[in-house]
């Protein structure tokens, strides 16, 4: 069970109070009517499903009950970091590894 | 009598109380503080079980998890049979029954110990290569028979009566093993105030201190010293010790899995007390103190009873007072062999050689041996092991080949080494580096943050061990926030030192492929199905293990991993870190289901969620059915009606006279602030900011793809509070589709919602006499048509309690449907019971509704759309606003497939025969005759008996329905095809006047 | 805002019929720990921006707390954030939050919820580990210190969690789901001891 920093309640939570909601940054169009048939393809069909580092949405469900933001490395599984909604993707990651070498 | 093979003055419990025991029937005695081993060889007994594949004749390896052989059945009672219980780790207790298993009709005697003499036909891949013709005879014949013959042991066939319980632990270090090193660590983190949990799979502390006789800690016998530490960790507030506690699985960010025996050892467990605990750990830091496994010889046999380790043979001398024979051999290719052949001669045992592989070693342990009058010979090699239920004895000859010796012996001992115990490192996805000097994986690259220490390690000799461990201990507390560290550390007064070994086949495995040296002894797989796989191809150590099933099921690997690996490494004429090692995965060693599911049963298997006014319809007598955690009334049967006549009788009083339903489980949303109906407009198809306070409507969510998502009656309490209905199984994810769209999308709305399902009981008053039966009871609202007209919604009061009154109906007739808040659900249900008695009211259940609503044309959503169906589908384009410039799906609307002709649309069905009543899930085709596979072009949707019409009704969606109007289709089933009339949907009073009447 | 919800248009009468809360009365014992069912409270869920909570503080007699995973409390009732713009606020001593979050005229919602929550005490040395047993979050007293309050999980359901005291919680859950609340930390409480 991972541990997910929550923006909102400011601490790591267990992930059980958690939701995964799909790939973040995926702006809906202030102009929905008038999408293409290709922009609305882009935006409802197709996401990036990266090997890597992936923007995520996640929502704190069963706590403070927020989405919010989250980069993971899907490699490793581990949050990079985790940023509220509303707020740009972030651009610079911070080094996240603590991967130490046995002496 | 305790044992033939008890010694007098050996061994820990001196004092011991006997505990009687039975093996395979035959009555034992051992003492209390005894494994189930430990007390079977006491008696003498080494033959325990038959192996895996072969049926051969097993013994005890091991004296601990590792044990890949002595699995037993232990039985309580009828219902509590454990399978596959290592006797080396099951403690004795008085009365305790043991069984041994995979041998028929019995263990000396087995039937199918012919597949020991017919092994070449089992050969590694045999399964792969045997059963793949004909593909016909894989599930009748052979699959059958495999599953009948494969398996360890017999799964209990009845209810688990004992109760498991589970708990979520949060600290700072966590320490796992409880041997020197795990207690060193935890000692410095205790020290600190941290939190500190310190593990161990034993019943008793200490590791490898149960056998080392040298070691001398603070000035006291190594054993000591760990129970006296231990004592002191367990006193402190901030340290919780478990004993008899495996740590199972190392997870994601160092959550560790535990299961603790809680009371598998005991002869009257008690009922409050669980058999198992599930420990779910969150550390900040994680030491690793798993110690290391010895390894055995691979010869000819070597799977003999009473070949076993010399550590273990050490434990059951040293730890329990056990000679495991009367006449030993020893077989080594290290020093610690010595250890127990010294500690056994000392002990009066006699040793009749020690055969060493290597050419001139030297060092203490073997003057010792010498002087102690042992036989000792170098550059030599046991090649084979005599006998079959027991070993008789061994076969000597120079490792480069020469003349043999056989020595008569009733046990060999024998030691290749020790493998570091790096399972739970490398679970935790740390990478192992090999140490090409001392032949070993030990941790190398970490992944979290956790430290090994001490034999998992590679660190050698207990000095060592010691320094290393307790400085790793207080670092991790200091890492995890420790501020002060106060303690002292251990002080090692005398240790044993030993190391290196040999990997892979010895001598006598032999390049012959009939000689069975075994490997794996839990697979039955000899060095020879190794050099089998990679003569066949196998190339990766992935596939070696795959091939053989070479360290695979519960074992892990622990005795044959490395052996496994130098041996494929050795054929393939390749360095051993170029194979690589296979994955150690979790459970270290087998976790009950039970421990895993732990509270999850019976009724906490998953709520159960109730009405408030569920204690009335059970009292009726009332039949439920599952609507999702739901438990809701299907149906009222009086005396003698079967569930037919229930509903007709409930069908027809609701549109006769008036019917009392129970709709609390309906999903409601209260939306409150300023843009509530800007935010409703967005979220549903319908326009709303011209919906009068006090006045409803029917409202359909979309998701952005254009498909229905949900649908649901909303109230408009005030210009900024809406009451919105949804479908009951769709509460939670609308609520959640909702707050998404509100916090991500459209976050500059001022509103809120807040979800008050079960704060509302919600009784629907549906019927002609439906007001007559309401409003007497009502205060505060004007019950008139002119006030209160259909879809409306009022404030008050009803039986002195406040009510939000719908009108509002979902079966045709003029109909209501009373909130009241939860607590006050049954007694103003009553109430209103007592009323409809009056007038000749039914309680009707969730089948009765379904029918009034199908004969109305209503849908439900989830079982007349399925995720697939548009509003026009639906037949409800009137509820989706035209002049609306966005909602969630405006623009999946407009999709090019959802525009197209032929979509398939709702419609109603009328079979020819109105007696007949169609499966709902039938297909629809256009010809009956054509050619299978026909063409479908819809299905049934809902179907019923509708007392109402006189007939059966259906709901159906048909390609072009709406354009087949009138036409003849057909429902094929298997004893023929049923012709069907495509018509409207709305069955029962076309004109809806009823709505007012 | 929230004057229409509670606008009375009825003169006020005392019910005539019976209040029936769920799991009325019921409690249960482990060595260490009691479980019982609380009785009924006034409830609501209140939600509104930053700015309106000074107004809404003072109406309701209790400063709404800012910082996650707190409570405050006085004169009986008590202020649980649970999200950024969410408090569930619980009175005990039978006076109606609701209305007095009628009178406020600063942008916020409150909703009546008394009905929706039952609410479980899980008293004793072993309450903690009562509830551990099937809530993933550190119930230490440095990491859920006296006051802290939490939306979480237990078992397989949702759950509130206030901490009363060093040795005492308040568990609310949804109606429906105090069955299975009760019957969990029942089993839990089995288990206290250790």
């Amino acid at each position: 069970m991972l541990l997910i920093r929550c923006p909102y309640c400011e601490e790591e939570r267990p992930e059980l109070e958690f939701r995964n909601a799909g790939e973040a940054h995926i702006a809906r169009s202030a102009n929905m009517a008038g999408e293409s048939d290709d922009d609305f393809e882009k935006f409802f069909f197709i996401r990036s499903n990266p090997k890597g580092i992936i923007y995520e949405r996640w929502r704190h469900m069963h706590g403070c009950a927020r989405f919010f933001n989250a980069v993971r490395d899907t490699v490793t599984d581990k949050f990079v970091m985790t940023y509220k909604a509303g707020e740009p993707k972030p651009s610079k990651l911070p080094k996240n590894s603590n991967e130490v070498v046995a002496k | 009598m305790i044992g033939a093979f008890r010694i007098p003055g050996a061994g820990r419990f001196k004092q011991a109380k006997t505990a009687r025991f039975s093996f395979d029937g035959q009555s034992y005695t051992g003492i209390e503080g005894d494994t189930l081993a430990s007390a079977l060889l006491a008696n003498g007994v080494h033959l325990v079980g038959r192996s895996f594949k072969y049926h051969r004749p097993r013994g005890i390896l091991s004296a601990g998890a590792e044990e890949p052989n002595a699995l037993v059945e232990i039985k309580r009672d009828a219902a509590r049979k454990t399978p596959n219980v290592r006797a080396t780790v099951q403690e004795l207790y008085d009365g305790l029954d043991a069984q041994s298993q995979n041998r028929w009709p019995s263990l000396s005697f087995d039937v199918s110990a012919v597949n020991d003499f017919a092994s070449p036909l089992f050969s590694a891949g045999f399964y792969y290569k045997t059963f793949m013709w004909p593909k016909a005879a894989w599930k009748s014949l052979y699959e059958p028979k495999i599953r009948a013959a494969a398996g360890l042991g017999v799964s209990p066939d009845q209810p688990d009566p004992d109760h498991y319980s589970s708990r979520y632990a949060h600290c700072e270090v966590l320490v796992l093993g409880g041997g020197a090193a795990g207690i060193a660590a935890a000692l410095a983190a205790a020290e600190t105030g941290v939190r500190v949990i310190l593990a161990d799979e034993q019943a008793e502390f200490g590791g490898s201190l149960r056998f080392e006789s040298g070691a001398k800690i603070d000035g006291q016998d190594g054993f000591a010293w760990a129970q006296g530490a231990v004592a002191k960790l367990a006193a402190m507030d901030n340290v919780r010790v478990l004993s008899r506690t495996t740590a199972f699985g190392y997870y994601a960010q160092n959550f560790v899995g535990l299961v603790e025996r809680v009371s598998d050892h005991l002869k009257t467990p008690g009922h409050d007390l669980a058999r198992e605990r599930l420990w779910q750990v969150r550390a900040k830091r994680v030491v690793l103190a798993s110690g290391a496994i010895e390894r055995h010889m691979v010869f000819a046999d070597n799977d003999r009873p009473g070949v076993m380790l010399a550590g273990a043979a050490r434990t059951y001398l040293n730890h329990y007072g056990v000679a495991v024979g009367k006449n030993v051999g020893v077989y080594t290719a290290n020093d610690s062999a010595y250890a127990a052949a010294i500690d056994l001669k000392k002990a009066g045992i006699n040793v009749a050689a020690i055969v060493d592989l290597r050419d001139n070693p030297t060092g203490p342990a073997i003057d010792e041996a010498r002087a102690l009058g042992i036989e000792v010979n170098f550059g030599r090699a046991v090649i084979r092991a005599g006998g079959k239920l027991r070993v008789s004895s061994m076969t000597v000859q120079p490792k480069n080949g020469g003349g043999e010796r056989t020595i008569p012996v009733d046990a060999i001992l024998m030691s290749a080494g020790w493998t570091p115990s790096v399972h739970l490192f490398s679970q935790s996805r740390g990478k192992v580096a090999f140490n090409d000097e001392t032949k070993r994986f030990v941790p190398g690259t970490y992944a979290q943050d956790c430290v090994s220490v001490g034999a998992c390690n590679g660190t050698d000799g207990l000095s060592a061990t010691i320094d290393e461990a307790y400085a790793a201990g207080a670092k991790s507390a200091k890492d995890a926030g420790a501020k002060t560290a106060k303690g002292t550390k251990p002080k090692v007064d005398a240790s044993e030192n030993w190391s290196r070994g040999m990997l892979g086949a010895a001598p006598g495995a032999g390049p012959d492929t009939t000689v069975k040296a075994f490997v794996d002894f839990q697979n039955d797989v000899a060095a020879k199905d190794i050099r089998q796989a990679v003569h066949e191809g196998m190339r990766s150590i992935e596939h070696v293990k795959r091939f053989t099933t070479n360290g695979m099921a519960t074992d892990q690997g622990k005795t044959s991993n490395m052996h496994g690996l130098a041996i494929a490494a050795e054929t393939l004429g390749k360095p051993i870190p170029e194979v690589g090692l296979t994955t150690f995965r979790a459970p270290y060693t087998p976790v009950t289901f039970g421990a895993i599911v732990s509270h999850a049963r019976g009724p906490l298997f998953d709520p159960t969620r109730k009405t408030a006014i569920h204690p009335w319809a059970e009292a009726q007598g009332a039949v439920f059915e599952d609507v999702g955690q739901w438990k809701r009334a299907w149906y009222f049967p009086k005396a003698g009606e079967d569930m037919h006549a229930a509903v007709d009788r409930e069908c027809v009083a609701v549109r006769k006279t008036a019917g009392l339903f129970d709709a609390s489980t309906l999903g409601k949303i209260e939306v409150v602030g300023p843009d509530a109906a800007k935010f409703m407009e967005l979220l549903y198809t319908n326009p709303w900011e011209k919906l009068e306070p006090g006045r409803c409507r029917y409202g359909i969510m979309l998701r952005e793809d254009g498909f229905i998502y949900d649908d649901g009656v909303v109230g408009r309490l005030a210009p900024d509070r809406f009451h919105v209905t949804t479908t009951t199984g769709g509460a939670p994810r609308v609520m959640n589709h909702m707050e998404d769209y509100l916090q991500t999308e459209f976050p500059h709305l001022n509103v809120w919602l807040t979800s008050i399902t079960e704060q509302w009981a919600v009784i629907a008053v549906q019927g002609p006499k439906s007001r007559d039966i309401i409003a007497p009871l009502v205060e505060g609202i004007d019950m008139s048509d002119e006030a209160l007209p259909h879809m409306s919604v009022r404030e008050g009061k009803i039986c002195g309690v406040p009510t939000r009154l719908f009108r509002m109906s979902f079966t045709g007739e003029r109909g209501f449907e009373v909130n009241v808040p939860a607590d006050y659900g049954q007694a103003v249900w009553e109430a209103l019971w007592a009323q409809g008695q009056k007038h000749g009211a039914a309680a009707y259940g969730t089948e009765a509704m379904h029918v009034l609503r199908a004969e109305k044309g209503y849908i439900i959503v989830g079982q007349d759309t399925d995720g697939t169906v548009t509003p026009n589908d639906a037949g409800l384009d009137w509820a989706v606003g035209k002049k609306k410039a966005d909602f969630v799906g405006i623009r999946g609307l407009t999709r090019p497939d959802l525009v197209a002709k032929g979509r398939k649309q709702l419609v109603g069905l009328k079979t020819k025969d109105p007696k007949v009543v169609l499966e709902e899930g039938a297909q629809i085709v256009e010809d009956p005759r054509q050619a299978i596979p026909m063409k479908m072009i819809g299905h049934v949707t809902s179907s019923y008996w509708s007392e109402n019409c006189g007939r059966s009704i259906a709901v159906a969606l048909v390609a072009g329905g709406r354009d087949r109007m009138g036409d003849t289709l057909f429902v094929p089933m298997p004893n023929g095809a049923i012709e069907v009339e495509v018509a409207s949907m709305v069955f029962f009073d076309e004109t809806g006047g009823r709505l007012n009447g | 805002m929230a004057k229409a919800a509670a606008r009375k248009t009825a003169p006020v009468t005392s019910p005539s019929v019976e209040r029936r809360p769920a799991l009325a009365g019921r409690s249960t014992t482990g060595i260490g720990v009691k479980v019982e069912v609380l009785p009924p409270a006034e409830r609501i869920s209140l939600r509104a921006p930053e700015a309106s909570l000074a107004a809404l503080s003072k109406a309701l007699g209790v400063t709404l707390p800012k910082k996650p995973k707190t409570s405050a409390s006085k004169g009986g009732r008590t202020a649980l954030w649970l999200g950024p713009d969410e408090w569930l606020v619980i009175d005990e001593a039978g006076k109606d939050p609701l209305a007095d979050c009628a009178g406020v005229s600063a942008l916020h919602s409150a909703v009546g919820i008394s009905h929706r929550n039952i609410a479980i005490a899980v008293t004793g040395t072993g309450a903690a580990a009562t509830i551990n047993a099937g809530c993933p979050q550190d119930l230490s007293p440095d990491g859920f210190p006296v006051g802290a309050a939490s939306r979480t999980i237990l078992g397989k359901t949702e759950i509130v969690l206030l901490r009363t005291a060093p040795d005492a919680f308040r568990v609310e859950c949804w109606r429906s789901f105090s069955d299975y609340v009760f019957t969990f930390l029942s089993e839990g409480s089995r288990d206290a001891a250790v």
